[in-house]
């Protein structure tokens, strides 16, 4: 269960335009499941580096690992 | 010293009585700290050209946790390289924000290595703000925080941010309630919230140990939790007539030395409920009529003291003006023990969470959440009762909505019907 909810969290992840997600959002991916169990396996997916964070300071998004390189944003700045 | 960057305008801000940061960012930069040089350029230029420098937020934080760490970089690191990353550290202050010198000797110390030295002591939600560093920094940060201080990050983002309370028993007489072991309790306990964010938005716990509530609680929580008495307000008539006699000082001396002290103008004509008399012998109060705003205590504190009967008041949804403007909290508990392991308390937190996280939209707070879908469906899904004292002004709008489930027969017709019978 825990696996199947991981994967289809990560393929509608996948599948979207934007490269970052609210909690919420990431939710529609198994809307079968409480917001209490989804962020259970958020974290997991976390956890594995398979999601990562992105934080305004105020808000806490998701995006892929491979969207966001703290290298790459770096870039020039050193 | 001459500094790198030439400061016209920021010099401004020196000029006048009161203490400047420029003048405290200048004293580091003098003693050759690069990320103080160049950061007071990089403000010069935006003060110049009336536009901001900074980029705001990213994926940089310490590895298994999605708060405490907000990104910051510069957009001209061509001209400031040393201020190209500036993150921001947040670092969960012990209870009632009581250290020990030496801890904070060596924090500083930390951070003049390994940051810039500018601090914030304290942010508004209460952390230790640790004001820029690069990305190479935050892991080896981290360690010497969990490690040597035995300090964690504190909340940022779409977490539990860190609990914040007043000095409560430790120093106030007036506490009803111990801040201090319940923040240091929900602190422990929401460890998970405080660390990996699920929340729509940011979530703050304050608690007052009375109602003067000076931590704001009222005015900044999602839920705030302010110590009160549920019996009566403790009288020493002999005190009273001391005050009124002018044997003891009003505000505990805080107006100076007089004696002019007006019982009725000072302390009965000014209690908002008009709970008080005072018939030139005995002050008696209505207890039931009480608010709680505790300005006779205030004004005569060795004559009135809180009941001993305490608990707290828990109350739900203020925040500071970003979407829908300021809003203070609303009472939802009256009354509760509040004694620790605050079990019932924590329950109830998480029915509000669930509640919450199911219908708040993305970056919506509790306050704006219960404000959209009123308050009668926030306490259903909390299962309290509806309760008068959740009424924000019931003296004068008594009027509530009943909920047609709840109404026999409900008020639910069929117009088509209805016209049949009443013809227009």
């Amino acid at each position: 269960m825990s696996e199947d909810a991981k994967e289809r969290i990560l393929e509608w992840v996948k599948q979207q335009k934007k490269t970052k997600h609210y909690f919420n959002d990431l939710c529609k991916a198994v809307p079968e499941m409480k917001m209490m169990q989804a962020k259970k396996i958020v974290n997991e997916l976390v956890s594995e580096g398979k999601l990562k964070y992105w934080s305004s300071g105020s808000t806490t998004m998701y995006m892929l690992p491979s969207e966001g390189d703290v290298a790459k944003e770096e870039e020039g700045m050193k | 010293m001459a500094l790198k960057h030439a400061t016209p305008m920021l010099d401004e801000l020196e000029k006048g009585p009161w203490p400047s940061f420029v003048s405290d960012v200048k004293r580091m930069a003098a003693k050759g700290n690069k990320m103080c040089e160049d950061w007071l350029g990089l403000m010069e230029l935006s003060y110049k050209e009336k536009e901001g420098h900074w980029k705001h937020g990213g994926i940089v934080g310490v590895f298994g946790y999605g708060g405490g760490v907000i990104g910051r970089y510069c957009d001209r690191p061509d001209l400031f390289p040393n201020v190209a990353h500036f993150h921001t550290m947040r670092v969960n202050q012990p209870a009632s924000k009581f250290y020990t010198s030496e801890v904070l000797r060596k924090l500083c110390d930390m951070w003049e290595k390994k940051g810039s030295g500018l601090t914030n002591m304290h942010g508004s939600t209460g952390d230790i703000i640790l004001l820029g560093t690069t990305t190479d920094q935050l892991e080896p940060i981290f360690y010497e925080l969990t490690h040597d201080f035995e300090m964690d990050l504190g909340g940022s983002g779409s977490n539990l941010r860190s609990p914040e309370g007043c000095l409560g028993m430790s120093r106030c007489e007036w506490a009803c309630i111990n801040t201090q072991d319940i923040i240091y309790d929900l602190t422990q306990e929401f460890q998970d919230a405080l660390h990996r964010p699920m929340f729509p938005y940011k979530f703050k716990f304050k608690s007052s140990g009375c109602p003067m509530d000076c931590v704001a609680a009222i005015a900044r929580a999602d839920c705030s939790i302010i110590g009160t008495w549920r019996d009566d307000i403790r009288i020493d008539q002999d005190a009273v007539k001391a005050y009124v006699g002018g044997e003891i000082v009003p505000h505990g001396g805080a107006g100076g030395p007089r004696k002019d002290f007006d019982i009725k103008a000072e302390v009965v004509d000014l209690c908002p409920s008009k709970c008080m008399e005072y018939d030139g012998k005995t002050l008696k109060i209505h207890n039931k009529d009480c608010v709680r705003c505790m300005h006779c205590i205030r004004v005569m504190p060795r004559a009135l003291r809180p009941g001993l009967d305490c608990g707290a008041t828990i109350l739900m949804g203020a925040k500071a003006p970003i979407l829908e403007g300021a809003q203070l909290s609303s009472v939802v508990i009256p009354f509760i023990k509040m004694e620790p392991p605050y079990t019932e308390f924590k329950e109830f937190v998480e029915k509000v969470w669930d509640w919450w996280m199911e219908n708040g939209k993305n970056r919506e707070r509790l306050g704006e959440l219960i404000q959209r879908l009123s308050l009668r469906e926030f306490l259903k899904a909390v299962e309290l009762e509806p309760d008068p004292r959740m009424v924000n002004t019931p003296r004068y709008n008594p009027y509530i909505f009943y909920d047609p489930a709840t109404v026999p027969g409900g008020w639910e017709h069929d117009a088509t019907e209805y016209r049949k019978r009443h013809q227009a």
